[in-house]
C-alpha cells in the first residue's frame, strides 16, 4: 500500500516575532516536527490528551492552519501551502462540536449545497441529486432540508455535519473527537454511520480522540501524540496488546474499564513540560518510571524496535512485552 | 504594580502622539486659508504675518507637526486672539473648574451608580428593582441642559436654596463652603446620565456573575449571602465596570460642555463653545488637547485598579 | 444496527414551539408593554412630524412683533409664542421633523460605517485589525462630545456639519461592538466549515457572518439612536447646530433659555420634546434587545436565590426517614417551571446512601441526575426551579423542611460539592488558599493564621505538590488536575458526612482522571464519608462506586450493587447504555445503538418512559405508575418486562 498523505517534519508555532520595542514575544509550539504516513483506506487514530497538539495538528491536515514548516503531501503533489480550498477538495473535516459548527442561520440546504456548489461547481439540478441521496446516506429524512441547525439533537446535527464533510467528495475525512461531545447512546448511532460510510465510499479517516476505547474499536493504526510529537505509532490491536512507550502504557492503565476496579496507581502528579520552554531530551521523561540519564539528554528519535517495522516509538528504553501489568482487560 | 504602571504607561504614548496629531491636523483641515479662519475679524495684515510666521504653514506638514509640539510640550500653544492672551494660560485656569465639576459629577455617579445597580440586582423584578430601572431609563433620555434649566427654575428660583449660576458668589464669595455651594447644581445634574449608564451595567454585571458557576461554589461552601453577594459577586461585577467608569469619565468630561453653559460655570467646557463661535481655533486646539489628554490618563488609571482587581489580565 | 440508526428519525425540536414556551415571566412582559408604550408615544411623533406640511400649522419662522411671548392655550398659539412672537406648537412639530431627521441620519451613516470597518477589522485580523483598531483607538482617546466639537471647529457650526460631527463620534462605538462580535464567530467552527466548503472570505464574510452580527448592529443602533438625537440637540442647543432661521428642537431649547425666567415654557416645552423623543426610543431599544438577545431571551438572566423554592404544599410520602443512612431521598420531584411549562427534571427519584458508601449515580444528559444531587442541598437555581415533593432525609434531617440557616451550616459543613469544571467553579479572582480558608472558617470558630495552617494541611493531603507555594496561586495559573484537586481539598475542609461530586473527573485528561479517582477513593475511606458520586461513565462508577442508581428521564430505573448491574441488569435501559459504549480491550465488540431520543420532560408519556425506544415493550408498559421493584440479588428495577440472567435483548 502506498502512502495517500505524506506528513513530513512538520512544526506549528504560535506567538514569537518581535514587538514594536524589539523585544521577542513568547512562542509556543504545538506541533514539533511531526511525520506521518496516512494509506488508503485505513483509519488512522491519532490519541492525545489536552495541549499534545492532536487538534493542530488536524486543522493543518485540512489547510485551516498553515504548518510554520514542514510539508504535507497528498498523492506525491505538495500542498502544504496551497490553501484551505485546495486541500478542501480531497480532505474534509468533522467538528467536535456538531451544533456550533453548522451556522444557525442557514438551513440544512444552504449548508450541505456550499460545497457542492465552490469546490465541485455543479448546477443545481445535480446539486438537487446529490442532496436528497446524501441525507439519506446518512439517516436522515429529505424535508430535514429546509430547517435550522437549531431544530436538532446533537447526534442529528453530528449526521449533518458528517454529511457536509462527505458533499465535497473527498478522498480523506479528518474526524476531529467527532462522538466526544454526544450522549454515549448516540456516540454508537454516529460511529456506526462513519463505519458504513467508509466501506460504500472508500474513505480513508483520521480519527482524533482522547478516548481509547473509542480509538481501539475504530483504527486499523494508531499514533499517540505527547507534547506535539508522535511517540508511539502501530497497528492498532498490537499497541493495545502490547505498547512500547512507557506512555501509552500509562494511558492504557489510566482508562477506566466497566467492571475493574484498578490497584495502585503510582503518584503522578501529571504535568506537562512548561511548552514556552521546553527541556531538553524526552518531554516524557519528568513522570516516566523507566528514566534513565540519557532520556534528559537528547530527544529519542520515532524508530521500529523489536516488534517489527509497522510498531514504532520514541523511547530510548520501550518496554518489553512481559512489563505490562496491572491493566489487563477481563476477557 | 509599578511594572503595571510603567507598561500601561508606555502603551499610552502612542495613543498620546495620536492625539496630538489628531489636534494638530484641526489646522490643516480647516477649509480656506488657516490664518484668515483663525484670526476672522481680527486679520489685520500684520496678525496674518505673525500667525503665519508662528503656524509656519510655509514648512511641509511633518516640519510643522515637529514645530508645533514642541511648542506645545513647552507649554506654548500659541496665543488666542480673541482674548489676546497665551492659550496655556486661559486653558488651565479654566480646566480646574472643570476638573471640578466634572469630578464631582463622577464621584456622586460612581457611588449612585454601584449602589442603585447592586440593589436593583439583588432585588431583581422587586418593587425597588422596578422603580430604580425606571429611574434609571428617566436618567439616561433625559437631556442635561434641559434637567440644568429645570433644577434651576426649582431650586435656584423658586425655593432659592442653591445658586443659579457661576462658581463663587459675586461679593463675599470664594470660600471652599461657597464653591461647594455652587456646585451642587451643576454636578447633580452632569452626574445624572452617568448614574443611569454606571447603574444599568452594575445591574447587568450582577446578575451575569450571580449566575457563575463560582457563586454556586461559594454557597456550597455555607457562605453568608451577604458575603456571596458583596464579595464573590460584586468583586468579579467590579472588573467589568471599571473600564465603563472610564468611559462615563469621558462622557462626564464632554457632557461638562452644556453643563458649564446653562450654568455659567467658568470651565474650559464653557469656553470652548465661544471660542467656536469666534472661530478662535488656537484657544479649541489647546483646550482640546489639555482635556483628551487627561482623559488618557484618567483611563490609563482604571485600566491599571482593573488589573489589579483582576490579575488574570497581567 | 442500520436499521436501528434509520429508527432513531423522531421529530427534530420542534423549535419555534419550544421558542414560545420560553419565559413569559412578569418582568418580560412588562418590559413589552414598555416597549410598546414607547413605539406608540414615537409613532405619534414620527408621523405628526412628517405631517406638518399638510397640518394647518402657522408658518413656524412668520415673526409677529406684537404678539410676542404669548403664555400657554392663547387663542390661536396653543402653546404660546416665543421672542420673535412665533408660533410654538409649529415651531416644536417642525423643529422635532429637522432632530428626529439629523438624528436618524447620524445613526445610518455611524452604523454602516462602523459596522463596516468592525466587520473587516475583525475577521481579517492581524495587522488590518491592529492598525485599523489603533485608529479607533485614537477617536475613542476623546470625551466623547468633546471630539464633535473639535469636528464643528474644524467645519464651522451648521446642522449639516453637526450631523457630520455626531456621526463620526460615533462610529467608533459600532466598530468596537462589531469587531468584538465578528471576532468571536470568525473563531467559531462554522466559519472553519464555510472555508472547508471552499467559500472564499468575502463570501464568508457577507454570507456566513453578516447575517450573525445583524441582530448585534439592530441592538446597537436601536440603543443609540436616542443618544445621537440628544446630542444633535445639544450642539444645536450649544449655538453650534441649526442656524437661525432654521430651528431644531436643539436650538429652540438655546433660544428659549434667554428668556428662562420671564417665560419658562418656551425652553420647557421643546426640552420635554426631546425627552419624550429619546426616551421612546430607548424604550423600544431595550424591548429590541430583549427580543434580539438570546440570552435575555431564555431568562437566564434571572438571579438564582440563596436556595431553591420549596412549594409549602408539596407531596410528602407517607414513609418515614431512614434514621440510620447518611442520605435517605424519597420521591424527590425537582421542576423547572417556565411559562406555563412545567418540566419534571427529576420526577420521584428514591436515593439512599449508607454511611461512607459511595453510590454512583449514571444517567445520559437530561436524565437529571445533576438536578437531584444539587436539589439535595437547595443549589438549583431558582427561578426556575422548584422543589415540588418528596423527602430529603440526611441522617434523619428532613431538608426540604431545614429553615435557611440550617441549610447554610450543612453547606460545605457536614455535605460538601465537588463540581465538574474547576476552573468555573472556584473563584477567578482570589488565591486558593484564601478560598480554602474562607470554607474553613465558614464553619470553625479560628483565627486567621490558624486556618491557613490547616488549609496548607489540606493542600498536602490532596498531594499537591509544594502546598505553601501554591497557597497564593490563583486558579488560572493551576492545571485542570491541580485545580481538582483544590476543590476536593474545599470539600474535605470541615470532614462532611456526605460528598457530592457532579462530574468531578468529566473534564479532565484519562492520566489525570485516574489519579484524582484514586485519590477520591482513598480519602473517603480514610474518613469514612458518604459520596454521591454522578457520572455517565460506567468505567469510572467501577472504579469508585459500590452501587449504582441508573437515572433515565428524571427516574431511577435500576439500582443495585456496581458488579451486579454491569454483569446482568434487569432494565433493558441500563444494558442498552452498557452495550453501546466501546470497551477497551474488546475493540471486536458490536456496538448496538439506542434508538431514539429520552422523551421531552414536560411531555412525559404515561407509563414507562423508556417504553419507545424498548425492544421488550409491551402493552402493558404504556400505561399506569410503574414501581421501582426488587428483581434478582441486588438489584431492584422499575421494569414491568426485565431481563433474565443470560437473557439478551433481541
Amino acid at each position: 500500500m502506498s502512502a495517500l498523505m505524506e506528513i513530513r517534519d512538520l512544526t506549528r508555532t504560535f506567538g514569537g516575532g518581535r514587538t514594536i520595542f524589539g523585544t521577542t514575544k513568547p512562542s509556543l509550539q504545538a506541533v514539533r516536527g511531526l511525520s506521518l504516513d496516512l494509506k488508503k483506506g485505513e483509519t488512522l487514530g491519532v490519541v492525545g490528551e489536552s495541549g499534545c497538539g492532536k487538534s493542530t495538528l488536524a486543522r493543518m491536515l485540512v489547510g485551516l492552519d498553515k504548518p510554520s514548516t514542514g510539508t504535507i503531501r497528498l498523492d506525491g503533489e505538495d500542498l502544504t501551502t496551497a490553501g484551505t480550498r485546495a486541500l478542501a477538495r480531497r480532505v474534509q473535516y468533522v467538528f467536535q462540536d456538531p451544533v456550533s459548527s453548522l451556522n444557525p442561520r442557514q438551513t440544512i440546504r444552504t449548508i450541505l449545497e456550499a460545497p457542492m456548489r465552490h469546490l465541485l461547481g455543479l448546477r443545481s439540478e445535480e446539486r438537487e441529486k446529490r442532496l436528497q441521496a446524501l441525507v439519506e446516506d446518512v439517516n436522515l429524512r429529505p424535508e430535514f432540508l429546509e430547517r435550522y441547525p437549531h431544530e436538532f439533537s446533537g447526534g442529528q446535527a453530528q449526521r449533518i455535519g458528517i454529511a457536509r464533510a462527505l458533499a465535497a467528495e473527498p478522498d480523506i475525512i479528518v474526524l476531529d473527537e467527532p462522538v466526544s461531545a454526544l450522549d454515549v447512546s448516540v456516540q454508537a448511532q454516529v460511529l456506526n454511520l462513519l463505519d458504513r460510510l467508509k466501506t460504500e465510499r472508500q474513505l480513508t479517516y483520521v480519527f482524533i480522540s482522547h478516548d481509547l476505547s473509542v480509538v481501539e474499536s475504530v483504527s486499523t493504526r494508531v499514533a499517540v501524540m505527547y507534547f506535539g510529537s508522535v511517540v508511539e505509532e502501530a497497528p492498532g490491536r498490537a499497541m493495545f496488546r502490547a505498547p512500547l512507550h512507557p506512555y501509552t502504557q500509562l494511558l492504557i492503565g489510566s482508562a477506566p474499564i466497566p467492571g475493574r476496579k484498578r490497584g495502585k496507581t503510582a503518584d503522578d502528579i501529571a504535568e506537562l513540560p512548561d511548552p514556552y520552554n521546553p527541556p531538553p531530551g524526552c518531554p516524557f521523561a519528568p513522570r516516566c518510571p523507566k528514566v534513565e540519564a540519557d532520556c534528559r539528554e537528547s530527544t529519542p528519535p520515532l524508530e521500529a524496535k523489536d516488534r517489527g517495522p509497522e510498531h514504532k516509538a520514541a523511547c530510548f528504553h520501550p518496554l518489553a512485552t512481559a512489563e505490562r501489568a496491572g491493566s489487563t482487560p477481563p476477557s | 504594580m509599578t511594572a503595571i504602571i510603567a507598561k500601561r504607561l508606555l502603551a499610552a504614548i502612542p495613543v498620546l502622539v495620536g492625539l496630538s496629531v489628531i489636534v494638530f491636523l484641526m489646522i490643516a483641515l480647516i477649509p480656506g486659508d488657516p490664518a484668515t479662519a483663525i484670526l476672522g475679524s481680527y486679520a489685520t495684515p500684520e496678525n496674518v504675518a505673525r500667525l503665519n510666521a508662528d503656524l509656519g504653514l510655509d514648512k511641509t506638514l511633518p516640519q510643522q507637526y515637529l514645530a508645533w509640539i514642541s511648542g506645545v510640550l513647552q507649554g506654548d500653544f500659541g496665543r488666542s486672539y480673541a482674548l489676546n492672551r497665551p492659550v496655556i494660560d486661559i486653558v488651565l485656569e479654566r480646566f480646574s473648574a472643570t476638573l471640578l465639576l466634572a469630578g464631582a459629577a463622577l464621584i456622586l455617579a460612581t457611588i449612585f451608580g454601584l449602589l442603585a445597580g447592586i440593589v436593583s440586582a439583588v432585588r431583581q423584578f422587586g418593587l425597588a428593582d422596578k422603580t430604580i430601572t425606571l429611574v434609571v431609563l428617566i436618567g439616561i433620555s433625559v437631556p442635561s441642559f434641559w434637567l440644568g434649566l429645570i433644577l434651576i427654575l426649582f431650586f435656584a428660583v423658586r425655593i432659592q436654596l442653591f445658586p443659579a449660576s457661576g462658581m463663587v458668589a459675586i461679593y463675599g464669595g470664594g470660600g471652599p463652603r461657597d464653591i461647594l455651594h455652587h456646585l451642587v447644581l451643576p454636578a447633580v445634574t452632569l452626574a445624572v446620565v452617568a448614574t443611569g449608564v454606571i447603574a444599568r451595567l452594575t445591574r447587568t454585571a450582577m446578575l451575569e456573575v450571580l449566575r457563575q458557576d463560582y457563586i454556586r461554589t461559594a454557597r456550597a461552601k455555607g457562605l453568608s449571602e451577604r458575603r456571596v453577594i458583596y464579595r464573590h459577586a460584586f468583586m468579579a461585577a467590579l472588573v467589568s465596570v471599571i473600564p465603563v467608569i472610564g468611559i462615563q469619565a469621558g462622557f462626564v468630561l464632554g457632557g461638562a460642555v452644556y453643563i458649564e453653559t446653562v450654568f455659567q460655570w467658568p470651565g474650559v467646557g464653557a469656553m470652548l463653545v465661544n471660542a467656536i463661535s469666534q472661530r478662535d481655533i488656537l484657544l479649541v486646539q489647546g483646550g482640546v488637547l489639555v482635556v483628551a489628554a487627561s482623559y488618557v490618563l484618567f483611563n490609563l488609571a482604571a485600566d491599571v485598579c482593573q488589573t489589579l482587581l483582576d490579575p488574570r489580565l497581567k | 444496527m442500520t436499521t436501528a440508526a434509520t429508527n432513531t428519525e423522531a421529530q427534530p425540536h420542534a423549535g419555534r414551539k419550544q421558542r414560545s414556551e420560553r419565559p413569559s415571566t412578569l418582568a418580560l412582559l412588562v418590559n413589552n408593554r414598555l416597549a410598546a408604550a414607547g413605539l406608540v408615544i414615537l409613532g405619534v411623533i414620527v408621523a405628526t412630524a412628517l405631517a406638518a406640511p399638510i397640518l394647518p400649522l402657522a408658518d413656524p419662522n412668520a415673526t409677529n412683533p406684537a404678539g410676542r411671548l404669548a403664555p400657554l392655550f392663547s387663542e390661536g398659539h396653543i402653546l404660546g409664542t416665543d421672542a420673535l412672537g412665533r408660533d410654538t406648537l409649529s415651531r416644536l412639530i417642525w423643529g422635532a421633523r429637522v432632530s428626529l431627521a439629523v438624528g436618524f441620519s447620524a445613526s445610518v451613516i455611524a452604523a454602516v460605517v462602523g459596522s463596516a470597518i468592525g466587520l473587516v477589522a475583525g475577521y481579517a485580523g492581524g495587522r488590518t485589525d491592529q492598525v485599523m483598531m489603533r485608529l479607533i483607538d485614537m477617536l475613542m482617546a476623546f470625551p466623547y462630545i468633546l471630539l464633535a466639537l473639535a469636528i464643528v471647529a474644524i467645519l464651522g457650526p451648521g446642522l449639516i456639519n453637526a450631523l457630520y460631527a455626531i456621526a463620526i463620534v460615533n462610529v467608533p462605538f459600532f466598530a468596537r461592538n462589531i469587531r468584538g462580535i465578528t471576532i468571536g464567530l470568525a473563531r467559531r467552527e462554522f466559519v472553519d466549515a464555510a472555508r472547508l466548503s471552499g467559500k472564499g472570505p468575502l463570501r464568508i464574510l457577507g454570507s456566513d457572518i453578516l447575517p450573525n452580527v445583524l441582530p448585534t448592529i439592530v441592538i446597537t443602533l436601536s440603543t443609540t439612536v436616542g443618544w445621537m438625537i440628544l446630542e444633535t440637540a445639544g450642539l444645536s442647543f450649544l449655538g453650534l447646530g441649526a442656524q437661525p432661521p432654521q430651528a431644531d428642537l436643539g436650538s429652540m431649547l438655546g433660544e428659549g433659555r434667554k428668556v428662562l425666567f420671564t417665560a419658562p415654557t418656551i425652553s420647557l416645552v421643546p426640552g420635554l420634546m426631546i425627552f419624550l423623543i429619546v426616551m421612546s426610543i430607548n424604550l423600544i431599544g431595550d424591548g429590541i434587545r430583549d427580543v434580539l438577545d438570546p440570552r435575555l431571551r431564555s431568562g437566564a438572566l434571572a438571579r438564582p436565590s440563596f436556595r431553591t423554592a420549596i412549594l409549602p404544599d408539596r407531596a410528602r410520602p407517607a414513609s418515614m426517614i431512614d434514621q440510620a443512612a447518611t442520605l435517605d431521598v424519597k420521591n424527590l420531584e425537582t421542576q423547572f417551571r417556565m411559562g406555563s411549562e412545567v418540566y419534571r427534571a427529576a420526577g420521584g427519584v428514591d436515593l439512599r446512601i449508607a454511611r461512607g458508601e459511595c453510590l454512583g449515580l449514571v444517567g445520559e444528559s437530561g436524565s437529571g441526575k445533576s438536578v437531584t444531587a444539587m436539589s439535595l442541598m437547595g443549589l438549583v437555581p431558582s427561578p426556575p426551579g422548584v422543589i415540588a415533593g418528596g423527602l430529603i432525609g440526611f441522617k434523619g434531617e428532613d431538608l426540604a423542611e431545614a429553615p435557611d440557616k440550617r441549610i447554610r451550616e450543612l453547606r460545605g459543613g457536614a455535605v460538601s460539592h465537588v463540581f465538574q469544571d474547576p476552573l468555573a467553579t472556584l473563584h477567578p479572582l482570589f488565591p486558593v488558599g484564601d478560598q480554602l480558608v474562607e470554607a474553613i472558617r465558614a464553619h470553625q470558630r479560628i483565627g486567621r493564621s490558624e486556618a491557613e495552617t490547616k488549609a496548607e494541611d489540606l493542600l498536602a493531603l490532596v498531594r499537591i505538590p509544594n502546598p505553601a507555594a501554591r497557597m497564593k496561586a490563583l486558579p488560572h495559573e493551576l492545571s485542570g488536575g491541580l485545580r481538582q484537586r483544590v476543590s476536593i481539598a474545599m470539600a474535605l475542609a470541615n470532614d462532611p458526612e456526605l460528598i457530592i461530586a457532579d462530574e468531578p473527573t468529566t473534564a479532565l485528561d484519562v492520566t489525570v482522571q485516574a489519579q484524582v479517582l484514586r485519590l477520591m477513593d482513598d480519602l473517603r475511606r480514610e474518613r469514612d464519608a458518604a459520596v454521591l458520586f454522578i457520572t455517565h461513565d460506567f468505567g469510572v462508577v467501577s472504579e469508585i462506586c459500590e452501587r449504582v442508581a441508573v437515572m433515565y428521564a428524571g427516574r431511577i430505573v435500576e439500582t443495585g450493587r456496581t458488579d451486579e448491574i454491569l454483569k446482568e441488569p434487569t432494565h433493558p435501559y441500563t444494558r442498552m447504555l452498557i452495550d453501546c459504549v466501546p470497551v477497551m480491550g474488546e475493540p471486536e465488540r458490536r456496538l448496538d445503538a439506542v434508538p431514539g431520543r429520552p422523551p421531552p420532560v414536560n411531555r412525559l408519556p404515561p407509563g414507562c418512559a423508556f417504553a419507545d425506544r424498548c425492544p421488550r415493550a409491551q402493552a402493558d408498559c404504556r400505561s399506569g405508575d410503574i414501581p421501582l421493584e426488587a428483581k434478582r440479588g441486588s438489584l431492584e428495577a422499575r421494569c414491568l418486562h426485565p431481563l433474565q440472567p443470560g437473557e439478551s435483548l433481541t
